[in-house]
C-alpha cells in the first residue's frame, strides 16, 4: 500500500505550523513593548501573587486518577475500533469474543465505581 | 439523472502535486473564513436570543467585526509572565490550533468532480483510519490548553489547564465509544465511506409492511448521536461544560495570561475546533455532503458537482447554531455533576447500545429464526429476572416533625409550637391602609357617568 494518501495530511499540517509559528513569533514585534514590574507578575486578581513551587507544583491525585481510567478505556476502545470496522466478516465468533472482553472491562469499572474511584467533589 | 460519484479509497493519492496544495489552501481557508464568521455568528445569534441587537457596526450587518477584533488583538502588547516557562509558553497556542486544522483535512466536502480535466474528490485526502486521524487531533489538542495553562506560571491558568485535560479526557472516552456503533454499520473508518454508507436505507420488512430505513445514522443510531453530540460540546470546551474557563472561578482558565496573538489563537482554536467537530457530526450521522430526503427526490442533480458544497456547509452552520444556542440557553454545569454525566452516564449506556447493536446485527446475519427465536425469549426471559430480582434500596420513612423535634440533643434552643399563627406586622397594616387605592383599569375621571 502506497502512503501517498497520507502526503496531504502532512500538507495541512505544515501549513498549520507555519502559519501559527508566524503568528507567535511575530507577535512580540507588532505591539508596544512596555513592561514594567506589575505587569510581567502572575494575574490573581490584584493581589500580591501566590509564590509558586518551580516546575509547577503539586497536582491533586484525582486527576491522576482520572488519567489511569482514561488509558483503561481508551485502549478498550483502540480494541473495539478494528473489531467494528470487520464486524460483518466476523460473526457469532467476533460478538461472543467482544461480549466477554467488554465484560471483563465491565467488572473493573464496577469495581471502581464501588470504591469510588468515580466520584468527584 | 445524473448519478453522484461516489470516491473509494483507490481514489486518494493520485493527485498531481498543484491540487494537493490548491486543495489545502482552500481548506484552511474554510477553517478561517468559519471562524471569523462563527465569531460574528455567535455574538449575533446570542444577542437576538438575549433581545439584543448585537453587532451592528463594523460593515454590514458587522460582518467585518470579528476582523477588526483581531488586527486590534494582534497590535496589542505581548506579555509573558515572569514565572512562565518561556518555551511552553510560546509554543502551547500553537498546538491547540495545528491539531485543529489538521482534523479538517480528512473531511469529506463532496463527490467527485474535474478540476482542470483531473477527476477529483472534493477532500482533501481519506486514508482507511480517517476517523482516528480526527480522533487524535482532538486529543492532540488538549496539550496545548494543558501545556499552555502549565507554562503560565500562575495559580488561575493552572487550575483551567488540569480541568480542562480531566474534562477533555473524560469526554474524549464517551466519544470514542460513540463512533464505534458507525464504524459497525458502516463496515468502515474512512470518512467518504461513512458518507457513502449513509447513501440509502435499507428496505426493511416490518410485520409484513415494507419499509426503507433511513439512512442517516443520526435516525438509525440515535443513542450514538446523542452521545457524540453531548461528547463534542465536552470536548471541545463550549457551554454549558466551559468548565475550563469558567469566568466567575477561574478567570479566563488557560488562557489568563495570553495575549496578543497567542491569546487569539487559542480562540481560533477553540473555533476551530467547533466547525471540525459539526463537521465529524454532520460526517459521521448527518449523511455528510449529501442533500437532505426532500430536495434530492425533486432535483437529481443535488448530490452532483458543486452544490454538496453548499448541502456540508449548511449542515456545518446548523450544528454551529445548536453549539450557540446551547450557550444562551443552558447554565454551566457544576465540576462533578459534570464528571459524573460522563463517567456514570454516558459511559455504561455507551457500551451496553454497542452491545445490543452487535447482538441485534449477529441475530439478523448468521443465526437460523428457530435458535433466534429462542435466544430472543431467554434474553427477555433474563430481562424480566433481572428487573425483579435487582436489589433495590428500600427508603426507610421520612421522619415525622414530631419525631425530629425529639431527636433534637438536650440543650437545643427551644421550639415555637408547631400550630402558631404569627400575626401581621402592624407597619405592614399602617402602609396598606394610606395607600391610593389603585385605579388601574377604571375609566378616566369625568367620563364616569
Amino acid at each position: 500500500m502506497s502512503l501517498s494518501p497520507y502526503v496531504p495530511i502532512i500538507g495541512m499540517f505544515a501549513l498549520a505550523a507555519g502559519f501559527a509559528v508566524m503568528s507567535v513569533a511575530i507577535a512580540p514585534f507588532l505591539g508596544p513593548r512596555r513592561f514594567n514590574k506589575a505587569k510581567l507578575a502572575a494575574y490573581e486578581c490584584g493581589i500580591e501573587p501566590s509564590p509558586e513551587p518551580i516546575g509547577g507544583g503539586r497536582v491533586p491525585v484525582k486527576f491522576y486518577l482520572t488519567a489511569m481510567l482514561f488509558i483503561v478505556f481508551d485502549i478498550e476502545i483502540i480494541f473495539l475500533y478494528p473489531w467494528a470496522v470487520s464486524f460483518d466478516s466476523l460473526g457469532l465468533f467476533g460478538f461472543v469474543e467482544m461480549l466477554l472482553f467488554i465484560g471483563t472491562v465491565f467488572i473493573a469499572y464496577a469495581y471502581v465505581w464501588r470504591r469510588g474511584g468515580l466520584d468527584w467533589d | 439523472m445524473i448519478v453522484a460519484q461516489d470516491p473509494t479509497l483507490q481514489d486518494f493519492g493520485h493527485d498531481p502535486w498543484w491540487l494537493i496544495i490548491a486543495k489545502i489552501v482552500a481548506i484552511f481557508v474554510f477553517g478561517l473564513v468559519m471562524t471569523l464568521l462563527g465569531v460574528w455568528f455567535e455574538r449575533r445569534v446570542v444577542a437576538r436570543m438575549a433581545v439584543r441587537p448585537g453587532l451592528n457596526q463594523a460593515g454590514p450587518f458587522g460582518l467585518l467585526q470579528t476582523l477588526a477584533d483581531g488586527l486590534k488583538g494582534a497590535f496589542k502588547e505581548d506579555i509573558m509572565p515572569r514565572t512562565a516557562d518561556k518555551v511552553v509558553f510560546f509554543f502551547a497556542p500553537t498546538i491547540a490550533v495545528i491539531c485543529g486544522f489538521t482534523a479538517l483535512s480528512v473531511i469529506p466536502f463532496g463527490p467527485m468532480v474535474s478540476i482542470f480535466g483531473h477527476k477529483t474528490a472534493l477532500q482533501v485526502t481519506d486514508v482507511p483510519v480517517s476517523v482516528l486521524l480526527v480522533f487524535a487531533c482532538s486529543g492532540m489538542a488538549v496539550y496545548g490548553i494543558v501545556l499552555g495553562g502549565w507554562a503560565s506560571g500562575s495559580t488561575y491558568p493552572l487550575l483551567g489547564g488540569l480541568r480542562s485535560s480531566a474534562q477533555m479526557i473524560s469526554y474524549e472516552v464517551s466519544m470514542g465509544l460513540s463512533i464505534v456503533a458507525v464504524f459497525m454499520t458502516a463496515g468502515s473508518a474512512s470518512t467518504s465511506q461513512i458518507v457513502a454508507a449513509q447513501r440509502s436505507g435499507q428496505p426493511i420488512s416490518f410485520f409484513g409492511l415494507d419499509l426503507t430505513a433511513p439512512g442517516w445514522y443520526a435516525i438509525l443510531l440515535i443513542p450514538s448521536f446523542l452521545i457524540f453530540c453531548i461528547a463534542a460540546v465536552g470536548e471541545t470546551n463550549r457551554a454549558p461544560f466551559d468548565l475550563p474557563e469558567a469566568e466567575s472561578e477561574l478567570v479566563a482558565g488557560y488562557m489568563t495570561e495570553y495575549s496578543s496573538l497567542k491569546f487569539l489563537l487559542f480562540m481560533m482554536s477553540e473555533y476551530v475546533a467547533m466547525v471540525g467537530m459539526s463537521a465529524m457530526v454532520t460526517t459521521l450521522f448527518l449523511g455528510g455532503w449529501r442533500a437532505p430526503a426532500p430536495i434530492t427526490t425533486f432535483w437529481a442533480g443535488a448530490n452532483s458537482g458543486w452544490w454538496p458544497l453548499l448541502w456540508i456547509t449548511a449542515k456545518i452552520v446548523i450544528m454551529l447554531f445548536v453549539f450557540v444556542w446551547l450557550r444562551a440557553t443552558l447554565p454551566r454545569m457544576r465540576y462533578d455533576t459534570f464528571m459524573r454525566l460522563g463517567w456514570r452516564v454516558l459511559l455504561p449506556i455507551n457500551l451496553v447500545w454497542i452491545l445490543v447493536l452487535a447482538a441485534i446485527k449477529v441475530l439478523r446475519e448468521d443465526v437460523d429464526s428457530t435458535s433466534r427465536n429462542l435466544i430472543l425469549a431467554g434474553a427477555i426471559v433474563a430481562a424480566l429476572l433481572a428487573a425483579l430480582l435487582w436489589p433495590s434500596k428500600k427508603k426507610p420513612p421520612a421522619p415525622t416533625l414530631e419525631e425530629l423535634a425529639k431527636s433534637r440533643p438536650a440543650g437545643s434552643f427551644p421550639l415555637p409550637p408547631m400550630d402558631l399563627q404569627v400575626p401581621p406586622s402592624p407597619r405592614a397594616r399602617r402602609a396598606v391602609a394610606e395607600r391610593e387605592p389603585a385605579n388601574v383599569g377604571a375609566a378616566p375621571e369625568g367620563e364616569q357617568e
